[in-house]
């Protein structure tokens, strides 16, 4: 049996564990907040832009624009969004799985846009070509950041090294639900299934006025934006669900260390009244002993 | 006629910046400033680098807006834009810095720079001043 000395330090040093733990706890709550925030209220803009992009397309029929053009899917690229650093729990790897799976059942020609160093460790690992990495992006997502990586996609697709691109990022559902998903950014399919705006029906088909006159020209203009705002949408998606993924780690790792703290300091009690106890045995004999 | 509102709605990637009924709204469209008055007909058109200007229960509201869309229907309104501030919000110093850099990546004209975007910016950040001195 461990001594009553052993038992006492491991204690102590659970104990200063469980200290970090519930630290790291805090901060990424209080980030979680954050970034919950942000993500919430970016969602009117992506709703209402896709709305817009459905009606444009709706207006237009058919459109030739370069960012819509269906080519057969030869060279494909993913763009793959994990957080920069571990102790999240499954976070991470949920995403990589997801990505590597769908990576591997395509028969094209993959390449990466690694975002997030997690990502591009991994990938670099096992072999990807990787054409272009964000790494460092902290806590606070900036636009410019999806515009980057926007231009990047953009210019590869119009030039045709692109044939199709995805977007791997991990949903944001709630606080103990993240779902990794694989969405396609282009070729773009117009959203068919906009939501209708709030407090009008189905009905009217409005005839819109466009301005410049074709409609064509007005998507070829929203296209860019629409596409920035998916990306910039998943990469805040990302991060509310990497700060309260860990959270989440960090709150069961502190209740893990209670636990352990607790059947340590039974066993301590339980050693030390045995030691106790054979002190008592040994004055009782030595006394005996003397008479 | 006062009594006559249309819907205005301006979002950003950020967050929403306004919501709320407003009677006539003056937008920067591409193809030169437009007033939309309630009841106007559909319309969709990208927005330039500009000044929007709105009444608002009586107040006139002026917005620097950093280019973005504009849907119209049905009384309503919706701006997608890239930015907007209020005047008040305006930050001189950071416009001023924004200024000089846009302008000192033109004159340099090294070859990587991306003409397009300096331009912009530079666009931005006058705009910027500029509605802070019409006040």
């Amino acid at each position: 049996m461990a001594s009553l000395r052993d038992i006492r330090r491991r204690i102590k040093s659970t104990e200063n564990m469980q200290k970090i733990t519930k630290a790291m706890k805090a901060v990424s709550a209080a980030k979680m907040r954050k970034a919950q925030e942000a993500v919430i209220s970016a969602r009117p803009y992506a709703k209402r832009i896709r709305g817009v992009m459905g009606r444009i397309a709706a207006a237009s029929g058919s459109v030739n624009d370069p960012l819509l053009a269906v080519r057969e899917p030869k060279k494909v690229a993913y763009v793959i969004i994990t957080g920069d650093q571990g102790l999240c729990g499954g976070f991470n790897s949920n995403v990589i799985n997801m990505a590597n799976k769908t990576m591997k059942s395509d028969s094209a020609e993959v390449s990466l846009i690694a975002v997030g160093r997690k990502s591009r460790d991994f990938f670099r690992r096992t072999g990807y070509k990787i054409d272009a990495e964000y790494i460092g992006l902290g806590n606070d997502i900036k636009y410019s950041t999806a515009r980057e990586i926007n231009s990047i996609i953009v210019n590869k697709y119009s030039a045709a090294e692109y044939d199709a691109v995805y977007l791997v990022y991990s949903q944001f559902v709630n606080i103990l639900v993240q779902n990794p998903v694989v969405m396609k950014l282009l070729p773009a399919d117009a959203p068919t299934d906009a939501p209708a705006a709030e407090g009008e029906g189905q009905a009217q088909k409005a005839n819109y006025i466009f301005e410049p006159d074709s409609p064509q020209q007005v998507l070829a203009q929203l296209m860019p934006t629409y596409l920035e705002n998916a990306i910039y949408q998943g990469l805040l998606e990302s991060k509310a669900g990497e700060q309260s993924a860990r959270m989440t780690a960090m709150e069961n790792s502190t209740k893990s260390a209670g636990d352990i703290i607790d059947s340590l300091t039974l066993s301590m009690n339980r050693a030390r009244q045995a030691a106790i106890t054979s002190e008592i045995s040994e004055i009782v004999g030595g006394a005996a002993a003397l008479e | 006629m006062a009594d006559v509102t249309q819907r205005l709605e301006i979002v950003t990637p950020e967050k929403k910046a306004f919501s709320d009924e407003i009677s006539i709204l003056i937008a920067p469209g591409v193809e030169g400033e437009l007033g939309i008055l309630p009841r106007h007909a559909a319309l969709i058109t990208p927005l330039k680098i500009g000044l929007l200007k709105f009444d608002h229960n009586g107040e006139r509201i002026i917005m620097t807006i950093s280019g973005g869309f504009m849907e119209v229907r049905d009384s309503r309104i919706t701006i997608l834009a890239t930015a907007v501030e209020r005047l008040e919000e305006i930050d001189v110093a950071r416009a001023e810095a924004a200024k000089q850099r846009a302008e000192e990546r033109l004159t340099a004209k090294t070859p990587d720079i991306d003409v397009i975007r300096a331009e912009l910016a530079l666009k931005r950040a006058i705009n910027r001043l500029k509605s802070k001195q019409q006040i």
